[in-house]
């Protein structure tokens, strides 16, 4: 006579320690091996939506900011570019292009914590440690402009709040110059590594179809072989005047679209990020950065989508204007959240130890799945 | 030596035996455990440009003293659904385990717990009483995640215990002996009567065995480091996956029990590799004592050199930790019975022959 | 079988590759502030805990309306003629007499969009970040300079003055309304 067996139902979060925050994965589990993953968000959620409706259009930039807090700049940017566009103003050319070194900026901080704590998830400790001593110098530099290190409110719409502090020039180059050796020692010492790759690669391919299917967008698509980057395809801002790759997965340690290309993808555009912001610092025009700050935000009635890409894939902002100084809606489409969708089709069969590759390489901050 | 002192000032052989397995607890496996842990924090520390403990003491130097304080101070908490005995005595059996260990291990000509024969089976036979403590640990916590912890420890202690034995036996076949004090013994003089450098016998065989000596080494620390569940073998704590595993429900003393264990473990196995290989408690260049011909200073030096070979390695633990991730559970096992045991069994194969020879 | 021996080469030698690297950091100087004993300078843009200069408030509310979190609580009753409020330091009279300004560290943001719109750059951000509290009621900070029976008294003050405007209105009636008593104000001399 068989012995009667059954799944064991695990908990993973909301209180655990690689759950990025307060997910919750109900894992069915055949001894190690899961049969099923289902995730519960919503234990972060703070009525971003909803708030908008009663705050003007200024005020909504400081909640953007607590969507996804890792890249708070890019939200902003990405908010401010829909307000832009529903109002039709246009703003200096300076300040596109000191969003576009911020957003870069923000951009390889975001990264930054992505690899390190995906280092973290897989057991190596010191590779975090060294991105946050990394991230943490590019925070000061936000620091030293806008007067925060995390929640900025540094975008505004038509302009900025502060022009770049005199020395931001400078320490830009510094950061720059100290920066692009440690992604080396990085590679070699994470990346490359040979149990690193053993853990990662060939796990939790995404195959392109399927990620299609499920709207997936940023380094996870193209991870899976796909170049698509609305930096390039859907230009915004000034970033149609830079010169900059858009790396895609090869598969160069298993199959496309597997956890190591996911994870090697942001840091390859670390990378294309240094090249854009050079790039921008050399070209940079004087001017004033306050100048086409709109006095009262008040937008003819009317409704407006503009999308950006942030760190973690495409954001998409779709605001309805109803003529008073306050939004009458404001939808968020946020990369975290889709990418969540894909947990139960990418999980399935992998080990328990899989799911913690899986889910720091697809890159998620609750903040933004929850809003 | 040291018993044979204590029986002269007791008068008793029954306290003198008692007395003398309490020593190598208090005289050393608590003073390096606190050691240890400060090591650890100071070396993970400095690797990842940090500081680490700095308040207490210079440099942070009496933190563990002051965070075991904290550990007893702490209100013992006993889950409501655990198996409550067994919760209560798997720290026990695992600190009894680490802890017979020391027993067996040559700390210096003059000091070895208990001289028996079969010295290096008896560590790797106690060593294997962890398992019962960490399993049972697991179990009786009631919890999904202890339990896979728990599972995990077992399957991967017991296969990582092949290996190791391997290793031993090809050191046994040279040797002719399972006696650590008497291996010790043979590697005197000079380092280059060490084990890794092909032991004490000179010849042609001792030039063909480095090479295999020295996988041989490889071998057994990659597997002793799998026995003590230290990176990049840690899976059973892993505290990324399954919060730290089998110890997740234990705080206060009952948690410090798993903590001296682990830190008493991670030095018997450095002591198991230094006896080996790196011959136990020989000096590498000579005795100051048979310089000045103090004879008294010899068993001294013997116990600092033996001490500080078992910390370069628990140190090289550390490094490893601080600097690998971690493997996955069938990497795990891939690692042990797809290369360490094959390659184990031909060195075996091709040590036996040239001995033979 | 050559792969067999690349796999367990190439494991043993990224490994020493790493480690070499975790070496080399045993000896770089470490990037840890000792955070009590030694402080960070910070920039003069800082963003951390709000201060209100109370002697150039002219309690015009903008800072409490830009707040989005409605932090800021101000309440102001106007002075009665006669009444001498003084001037903010760029020159604009002060025609109220701000009785409640509270801000609730609490729910403050700082997102710095008070400080822009002020009239007289009265509120500012300032480099404080040490004032954590036991009671979350503690970090409701009262910036007004009066003591609670001058608040008191302007309140009833105009209070009085508005009862006695309104019984002088009835008195006689067909009179017109008066002007606004902002404009009435001047110093005595």
């Amino acid at each position: 006579m068989a012995l009667k067996t059954e799944e064991m139902i695990l908990n993973m979060g909301p209180q655990h320690p690689s759950t990025h925050g307060v997910l919750r994965l109900e894992l069915e589990l055949e001894g190690e091996i899961i049969v099923g993953a289902k995730p519960h968000i919503g234990y972060l959620h703070r009525c971003f939506e909803k708030h908008c409706e009663a705050m003007n259009y200024s005020q909504v930039i400081p909640y953007t900011d607590r969507m996804d807090y890792l890249a708070s700049m890019y939200n902003e940017f990405g908010y401010v570019t829909a307000v832009e566009k529903l109002l039709g103003i246009q703003v200096p050319e300076r300040v596109e292009y000191i969003r576009v070194i911020m957003g870069e900026f923000q951009r390889i901080a975001s990264h930054l914590v992505a690899i390190g704590t995906y280092g973290l998830d897989i057991g190596a400790m010191t590779p975090f440690l060294y991105c946050f001593r990394d991230r943490e110098k590019i925070l000061s530099l936000f620091e030293q402009t806008c007067g925060a290190r995390l929640l900025y409110n540094y975008i505004w719409v038509g302009g900025l709040s502060h022009d770049l502090h005199p020395d931001f020039i400078h320490q830009a180059k510094e950061f720059i110059k100290y920066f692009r050796p440690k992604i080396k020692e990085l590679n070699d010492l994470l990346t490359k590594n040979k149990i690193f790759i053993d853990r990662t690669a060939n796990v939790g391919i995404l195959p392109l179809d399927l990620a299609i299917n499920y709207g997936i967008s940023g380094p996870n698509l193209r991870a899976s072989g796909f170049k698509w980057d609305i930096r390039k395809d859907d230009p915004y801002s000034v970033y149609h005047k830079f010169d900059f790759d858009i790396p895609i997965g090869q598969g160069a340690m298993g199959t496309v679209g597997d956890c190591w290309d996911r994870y090697y993808m942001r840091v390859l555009e670390m990378e294309e990020s240094l090249k854009i912001i050079e790039q921008a610092i050399e070209q940079i025009p004087e001017g004033d950065v306050t100048s086409a700050i709109p006095k009262r935000i008040k937008p003819a009635v009317g409704q407006v989508y503009s999308r950006v890409e942030n760190p973690r894939g495409e954001l998409g902002y779709f605001i309805i204007s109803d003529g008073t100084v306050n939004p009458f809606r404001v939808k968020v489409k946020g990369p975290s959240f889709v990418h969540l969708g894909i947990m139960n089709e990418l999980l399935k069969g992998y080990m328990i130890a899989d799911v913690i590759a899986i889910l720091g390489s697809i890159d998620i901050v609750l903040g933004e799945v929850d809003r | 030596m040291i018993y044979d002192f204590l029986f002269k000032i007791t008068d008793s052989n029954i306290i003198a035996s008692i007395i003398q397995s309490l020593l190598p607890l208090f005289i050393f496996i608590l003073p390096f455990a606190l050691f240890a842990v400060w090591l650890e924090r100071k070396v993970s520390a400095h690797m990842q440009d940090r500081l680490g403990p700095m308040r207490v003491g210079y440099h942070g130097a009496l933190q563990t003293i002051a965070d075991i304080l904290k550990l007893v101070q702490k209100e013992d908490i006993i889950p409501n659904e655990a198996d409550k005995p067994l919760f209560n005595i798997a720290p026990v059996l695992v600190f009894i385990g680490s802890y017979a260990v020391f027993a067996a291990i040559p700390f210096s000509g003059a000091f070895i717990g208990s001289n028996i024969d079969l010295g290096i089976i008896f560590i790797i036979a106690a060593s294997g009483f962890v398992v019962a403590g960490i399993l049972m640990a697991g179990w009786a916590s009631n919890n999904k995640y202890s339990l896979l912890g728990a599972m995990r420890s077992a399957a991967q202690i017991i296969s990582y215990e092949i290996p190791t034995v391997l290793v031993v036996l090809t050191i046994i076949m040279i040797t002719g002996t399972t006696n650590l004090q008497t291996l010790s013994e043979m590697q005197t003089g000079h380092f280059w009567n060490w084990m890794i450098l092909g032991g004490p016998k000179f010849g042609i065989a001792k030039f063909i065995f480095i090479p295999f000596m020295i996988i041989n080494f490889i071998i057994i620390y990659i597997s002793t480091l799998a026995e003590v569940n230290r990176t990049p073998f840690d899976i059973p704590e892993a505290e990324s996956e399954l919060v730290s595993g089998y110890h997740t429900e234990y705080s206060g003393m009952k948690f410090a029990m798993f903590f001296l264990a682990e830190y008493a473990n991670m030095f018997a196995v450095s002591a198991i590799v230094t006896a080996l290989f790196f011959g136990g408690y020989q000096s590498p260049v000579g005795y100051v004592g048979n310089l000045f011909g103090i004879h008294w200073l010899i068993p001294i030096e013997q116990f600092f050199w033996f001490t500080a070979k078992g910390i370069f390695f628990v140190f090289v633990q550390m490094w490893l930790r601080w600097t690998l991730p971690r493997l996955r559970v069938d990497q795990l096992m891939t690692a042990c019975w797809k290369y360490l045991i094959p390659i184990a069994f031909v060195n075996l194969i091709i040590i036996g022959l040239i001995t033979v020879l | 079988m050559k792969e067999y021996f690349n796999n367990a080469w190439s494991a043993l030698y990224t490994i020493f590759v790493g480690m070499k690297i975790t070496f080399k950091h045993l000896f770089v100087p470490s990037v840890t502030i000792q955070y009590p004993d030694v402080k960070l300078q910070l920039p003069e843009r800082e963003r951390n805990r709000l201060y209100v200069n109370m002697d150039d408030c002219i309690g015009c509310d903008q800072c409490a309306r830009a707040c989005p979190v409605d932090c800021i609580t101000i309440e102001t009753v106007k002075g009665i003629p006669g009444e001498d409020l003084g001037k903010t330091s760029n020159g604009k009279k002060k025609a109220l007499w701000v009785t409640k300004f509270d801000i609730d560290f609490a729910k403050c943001c700082y997102c710095q969009l008070c400080v822009f719109p002020c009239p007289t750059e009265c509120i500012y951000m300032t480099d404080v970040y040490e004032f954590s509290e036991f009671e979350r009621s503690n970090l409701i900070y009262d910036f007004v300079t009066l003591t609670p029976q001058e608040r008191e008294d302007k309140k009833n003050n105009y209070a009085k003055f508005e009862a006695e405007k309104a019984a002088e209105k009835a008195a006689a009636k067909p009179a017109p309304a008066t002007k606004p008593i902002e404009n009435q104000e001047t110093p005595k001399p």
